[in-house]
């Protein structure tokens, strides 16, 4: 089953500014699928379109089967919503925003307490419950707002860009946090800039690009197309300037290389060519992040092709 | 959604609204009670005594009803205008449109928050009438259900102020230019038979003077317009601004894209 069916969403603001052109965009239940896509690509309307926070022009929506036109209440109950900017009452504590939200999906409010408390430990926010929301930290927020999103225990979870601004530790404990909840059987669907957090966290992805799916494949298919990748490679101050046939090798500096290896070639035969070169070579890693190389590539460079 | 879940919800936002206004008490309890204390002394002590009787009770007595449906007016409509616009200008409404909730529920919900606003302000300045004035009910009934209506009404009015404004100036435009020259005019402080016949034909289409006038039947038995009347025109203006609003929050002006 579809946790997201979209068919040709269209959606032109007042003004004419068109964000959507057409959108179709299925997301199978279970699945950990990454949005992306420039800022003003029009992932946050395609968000709102799917919570009902912003009015499409035209296509087709269902959430789990219900169509949102006609069946618009049982589609709602299947989202958990956790929005870019903070959007609860500055003023009220922790625990009375996720017992009221409970209340609004029909949960009573015994069980929105026991819910409460458990959401708020699991995301370390328990200490907090009575301070006035306006006084915890940006990352306290942004946790705050995935608990409020859980209270009603969604089968679909939409985070939009749910760890601007916090810091690694966090990002990382919100990732172990996201992946549980998916390995349980939370669908979730997230936008990011953080395109590594999309690289290790999602099964799938679809780019939009000027309000078009510009990509909509799995993570490793995507990954696949890579040609090359660059590898930056710290060694010991060699003699004589290291070259190869096989390999394009920059040197960036005395102790580092820059090594362009392609996807037909291993890395034993660049550490074979550098050991007769005489280099020894101390540590290795990624120039970039894969994703974030197809990412420029497909959406700055222009090399997309519409679907 | 079945219906208890939606008996839920409405609840729920009832418990937000009605803990938004008690927890800052000293902005929403306390003003209305010294102002109108403030009317009693001056208006039905110091002026009123020397003004003497209107329609056969002393003036003071008269303007009590008026002064308490006046807070009641105020603060039921400056309730919800204020919650919905800080709920949209801090986008938490945003809570409630992405829930199964309902908008009926929704504008029940905040009305619910103002009308028990209105009347918890209304009780405390009837209270403190008591040391002024000797209070009689005339008919419980009539009073309670002007009242309850009245709260309603202006409730509904405040979402609907609300809904269009853009800024905190614009929940306060109305209240300035139209719910204070309407509620002063309205008969709070004298019986329209007093005014030229032209004047009193122009208060006949000002809904406040119905609302003041049922009020004060419930509490002294005199009124200048048929009770069936009075609780007509109100229930007409409760139908046309609820579907109004009903109809405003169906197609998301003010609060979709």
């Amino acid at each position: 089953m579809y946790a997201i069916d979209l068919h040709n969403i269209r959606k032109v603001y007042k003004g004419g500014v068109e964000a959507l052109k057409g959108i179709s965009l299925q997301v199978q239940e279970g699945d950990f699928y990454a949005l992306l896509g420039p800022n003003g690509a029009g992932k946050s309307t395609t968000i709102g379109i799917i919570s009902s926070l912003v009015n499409k022009s035209a296509g087709q929506v269902s959430v789990f089967g219900y169509d949102l036109d006609t069946q618009l209440e049982l589609a709602k109950s299947q989202i958990g919503l956790v929005p870019q900017e903070f959007n609860f009452n500055q003023f009220e504590a922790p625990l009375q925003i996720l017992v009221n939200q409970a209340g609004y999906y029909g949960v009573k409010r015994k069980e929105a307490f026991i819910r409460a408390e458990k959401y708020l430990k699991q995301l370390d926010l328990w200490d907090k419950r009575a301070e006035p929301s306006r006084e915890l930290s940006g990352g306290m927020k942004r946790r705050l707002m995935i608990a409020r999103a859980l209270m009603h225990e969604p089968r679909l979870l939409i985070l939009d860009e749910p760890t601007a601004g916090v810091d690694i530790e966090m990002r990382r404990s919100m990732w172990k946090f996201l992946q549980k909840l998916n390995a349980q059987g939370v669908t979730i669907i997230l936008t990011t800039h953080y395109l590594e957090e999309a690289e290790m966290l999602c099964r799938n992805i679809g780019i939009i690009d000027k309000g078009n799916l510009v990509e909509n494949t799995s993570m490793k298919k995507l990954l696949a197309r890579l040609d090359s990748e660059i590898f930056i490679l710290d060694i010991d101050p060699p003699a004589q300037l290291p070259s190869s046939d096989r390999f394009k090798i920059t040197q960036l500096d005395e102790r580092t290389l820059e090594v362009e290896v392609n996807k037909r070639q291993s890395l034993n035969t660049v550490f074979a060519e550098l050991s007769a070169q005489a280099i020894r070579v101390n540590s290795l890693r990624n120039k970039a992040n894969r994703l974030e190389e197809l990412f420029i590539e497909l959406v700055e460079k222009g090399n997309i092709h519409d679907k | 959604m079945i219906n208890s879940a939606y008996l839920i919800a409405l609840k729920s936002i009832w418990i937000k609204e009605i803990s938004r206004f008690l927890r800052i008490w000293i902005q929403t309890l306390v003003p209305p009670v010294i102002t109108m204390s403030l009317y009693f002394v001056i208006f039905g002590n110091l002026i009123g005594s020397r003004i003497g009787e209107m329609s056969g009770f002393s003036y003071m007595s008269f303007i009590v009803p008026g002064l308490i449906m006046m807070s009641v007016i105020t603060n039921s409509y400056s309730n919800v205008a204020s919650s919905f616009f800080s709920a949209k200008f801090q986008r938490n409404v945003e809570e409630l449109l992405v829930a199964p909730v309902p908008n009926y529920i929704i504008i029940w919900g905040y009305v619910g928050g103002g009308v028990v606003r209105g009347l918890m302000v209304g009780f405390m300045v009837t209270c403190v009438s008591l040391f002024f004035v000797d209070l009689q009910i005339f008919n419980l009934f009539v009073l309670v259900l002007s009242v309850i209506c009245t709260a309603i009404l202006f409730s509904i009015g405040g979402l609907l102020n609300a809904i269009f404004a853009r800024t905190f100036d614009d929940i306060s435009i109305i209240p300035t230019f139209v719910l204070t020259p309407l509620t002063y005019l309205g008969g709070v402080f004298y019986s329209i038979s007093l005014l030229p016949d032209f004047w009193q034909g122009v208060s006949h289409f000002n809904p406040v003077f119905y609302m003041i006038n049922a009020f004060r039947y419930g509490f002294l038995g005199i009124a200048d317009v048929s009770l069936v009347w009075s609780f007509t025109v109100i229930g007409l203006f409760i139908v046309l601004l609820y579907g109004l609003v009903l109809l405003l929050l169906r197609k998301g002006v003010g609060i979709r894209t």
